[in-house]
């Protein structure tokens, strides 16, 4: 790609690349706004101490040697790769951009994470249909926004149509109360 | 070459159940993909379920129907209401969205349909010559071969791909990383299993798959503030005139072509086809300045392009076994669930596989074209549902789907885990598609890599003096190194275009 001269040079590729990351700079508008240095170094060490982890415990497993490979020998290879580039990121990728900050809307995918938990925790117990309601219930009325009545039609109507279609129709197995 | 595989190839596909699981997956693609921030990737994760207890032959089928039926999907998003569903209809947002706004969103929708059946087809032949010569040629891979390929194929869906490449490529270590847990092959040691039963077997794909392509997704777009809901534009007209069809002729035929030969490449093979078809039309077009304000051939060429990419972006999964993108990556695991290893032995061993995914494509296309003209309505109407109402019923399609694999709730904890994992991935700038990738390939490197260990002698120099994996070696080295000498190389250049757009985008 040699370009005679580059300041001049009407390169369409370019030009659609920029309009390009325009548009999406414009869609991500709608977004957190994104994270300093801290956020990035975070990033960075959970995968230091993951790779460590790796490290060390593939270790343990047994290196063995390139004739004779051990069971850790390629896990401690992987986790040696992860923890240099880790280490790297850290030095390197403090001015990164592209990490969002963790807002007030973040609590609400905390919410959503404790309804999924919960629904996986209550399906045994007591089948897929309370559970289920609770969750659309909660995204609709509390994550959602909407209103009191419409989140209780649309949380019963929905279930009630999984009930036929999973149970029914499909005679899926799942653990149900009724 | 022989065609009768091929014949035999349509007589699977024109089997009645067949049929059946195409049609259903080209539909059940299209409405989900409809879905906001719901792309292929995302689409097919949620989906994996509904392929398990149905064979191998239907289960491809009816997942290749759900991937190009989404990529359309996508593209109705960008045409309607501006949100490409998945970066390689980005572009078809300018002249989309414009003509959308003159009234004109179905000669977009049609241009698109037809487009991307055109560049579907064209890639499909493509893909019938090319593919089988291909697997032969890599029939005499060995595992040092295999273990290099994987190498590359890893590293290039983390550089090619969008996002940081150093986060991508130790998103796609933590990938390889994961693949190792549970009992050793070799030696029968457990791995990082924690005295897990569970973890013994190892982790599934499809729980993997399902929470870092779908659930993150789903809680990532909680997040988004919804202030600016954009109605749909209204669908007036559903059929390109002739002359929008004369103005575009071009432009698709173009667009299969670049879109096919960009697809083979591994990583971003339809992004990047889209961008190079719509950045040749405008430096083609007579009156450039039309771009963006509602050329016919702006959605055309790109929509053909990343059409034909996709297909052709089967060619390294199903020759070599190396998935091309991370879609690719779910078609991979989804096989391998199947109990069926793609590469070069595939078109041999298993040619109703083979071939019956390949011409399941030309019947998938018609199917797209025919069924998306009459769907706009439908597509319309779903828009207009508010996504905090489809998100819940997402959620539960994934949960329910996970539980109903192996009717476990263990399965339901992982895909929460890996739905989490992702979540704060996206949050934090790493994508999880080189994550996804590198597990799906993760066994297949170690294991060759120790096959060969063991042909070598345990000397690793063998990996470079045999002249295939030293090539494929050499390549992955070029691709890690490449980027460095360019970044040196426009570092001497007077600093000029990358800072000004930086200045231009804020406000």
């Amino acid at each position: 790609m040699s370009m005679p001269d580059p300041a001049r040079s009407p390169d369409p590729l370019d030009d659609v690349a920029v309009e390009t990351e325009r548009l999406q700079a414009e869609l991500d508008e709608s977004r957190p706004p994104h994270a300093g240095p801290p956020s990035q170094i975070a990033a960075a060490l959970v995968g230091l101490g993951a790779g460590i982890f790796g490290a060390v415990g593939s270790y343990a497993l047994g290196l063995g040697s390139l004739t004779q490979p051990g069971p850790g020998l390629w896990p401690f290879a992987i986790s040696v790769v992860i923890v240099v580039l880790s280490a790297a990121l850290v030095a390197a990728g403090r001015r990164l951009e592209d990490a969002e900050r963790f807002s007030k809307a973040s609590l609400l995918t905390l919410v959503a994470l404790v309804t999924l938990v919960l629904l996986a925790a209550l399906l045994p117990v007591i089948g897929f249909e309370i559970p289920s309601l609770l969750l659309m219930f909660v995204w609709l009325r509390w994550l959602g926004k909407e209103s009191w009545l419409s989140s209780i039609v649309i949380s019963v109507c929905t279930v009630a149509a999984f009930y036929v279609l999973f149970v029914l129709l499909l005679q899926v197995p799942l653990p149900r109360l009724i | 070459m022989d065609i009768s595989p091929i014949l035999n190839g349509f007589g699977v596909v024109l089997e009645p159940a067949n049929l059946l699981y195409c049609f259903a997956g080209v539909i059940i693609g299209m409405l989900i993909g409809v879905l906001p921030g719901l792309g292929p990737g995302a689409t097919i994760a949620i989906l994996l379920p509904l392929t398990y207890g149905i064979g191998p032959v239907p289960a491809i089928i009816m997942l290749a129907g759900i991937f190009y039926g989404a990529q359309y999907g996508g593209t109705i998003t960008s045409v309607l209401l501006r949100l490409p569903g998945e970066a390689s209809s980005v572009v078809t947002v300018f002249d989309g969205f414009a003509l959308a706004k003159q009234g004109r969103a179905g000669t977009a929708l049609g241009i698109a349909a037809i487009g991307s059946f055109i560049g579907g087809t064209v890639s499909i032949l493509g893909l019938t010559l090319l593919a089988p010569i291909v697997a032969g040629f890599a029939l005499d891979f060995g595992p040092p071969e295999y273990a290099a390929l994987g190498v590359l194929g890893v590293l290039l869906i983390s550089s090619v791909g969008n996002g940081h490449k150093l986060k991508a490529i130790i998103a796609a270590c933590v990938g390889l990383l994961l693949a190792t847990v549970g009992r050793d092959t070799f030696t029968g040691a457990e791995r990082f299993t924690f005295d897990s039963l569970n973890l013994a077997e190892g982790i599934d794909f499809v729980p993997l798959a399902m929470g870092l392509f779908g659930l993150s997704e789903i809680l990532y777009n909680i997040e988004e503030r919804h202030n600016q809901v954009h109605s749909p534009a209204k669908v007036g007209n559903v059929w390109p005139s002739r002359k929008d069809l004369r103005q575009s002729k071009g432009a698709i035929g173009r667009g299969s072509l670049i879109g096919f030969f960009l697809g083979v490449l591994p990583g971003g093979g339809a992004t990047l086809s889209s961008l190079a078809a719509y950045a040749f039309e405008k430096r083609r077009a007579k009156r450039p300045e039309r771009f963006g304000k509602g050329a016919v051939e702006g959605v055309a060429a790109p929509e053909t392009a990343n059409n034909a990419a996709a297909t052709s972006s089967f060619i390294p999964l199903l020759t070599l076994g190396i998935p091309a993108n991370a879609t690719m990556a779910l078609i991979f695991g989804a096989l391998l669930i199947q109990g069926i290893q793609p590469g070069p032995q595939l078109v041999a061993q298993h040619p109703d596989v083979f071939w019956g995914v390949i011409n399941s494509m030309y019947i998938g296309n018609i199917l797209l074209l025919i069924m998306s003209i009459p769907m706009v309505g439908v597509f319309v109407r779903i828009l207009r549902v508010r996504p905090a109402i489809l998100a819940p019923i997402t959620v539960l399609i994934t949960l329910l789907g996970a539980y109903t694999v192996n009717n476990q709730v263990y399965d339901l904890f992982l895909v929460i885990v890996f739905g989490l994992l992702g979540y704060l991935m996206k949050k934090l700038g790493f994508e999880p598609g080189p994550l996804v990738l590198a597990f799906v390939l993760g066994s297949m490197i170690e294991n060759s890599s120790r096959q060969s260990l063991l042909i070598f002698g345990g000397d690793p120099t063998g990996f470079f003096t045999r002249p295939i994996s030293g090539t494929v070696l050499a390549l992955v080295v070029l691709v890690a190194v490449l980027p460095l000498i360019l970044k040196a190389l426009r570092r001497r250049r007077p600093a000029g275009r990358a800072d000004d757009t930086v200045e231009e985008n804020a406000p």
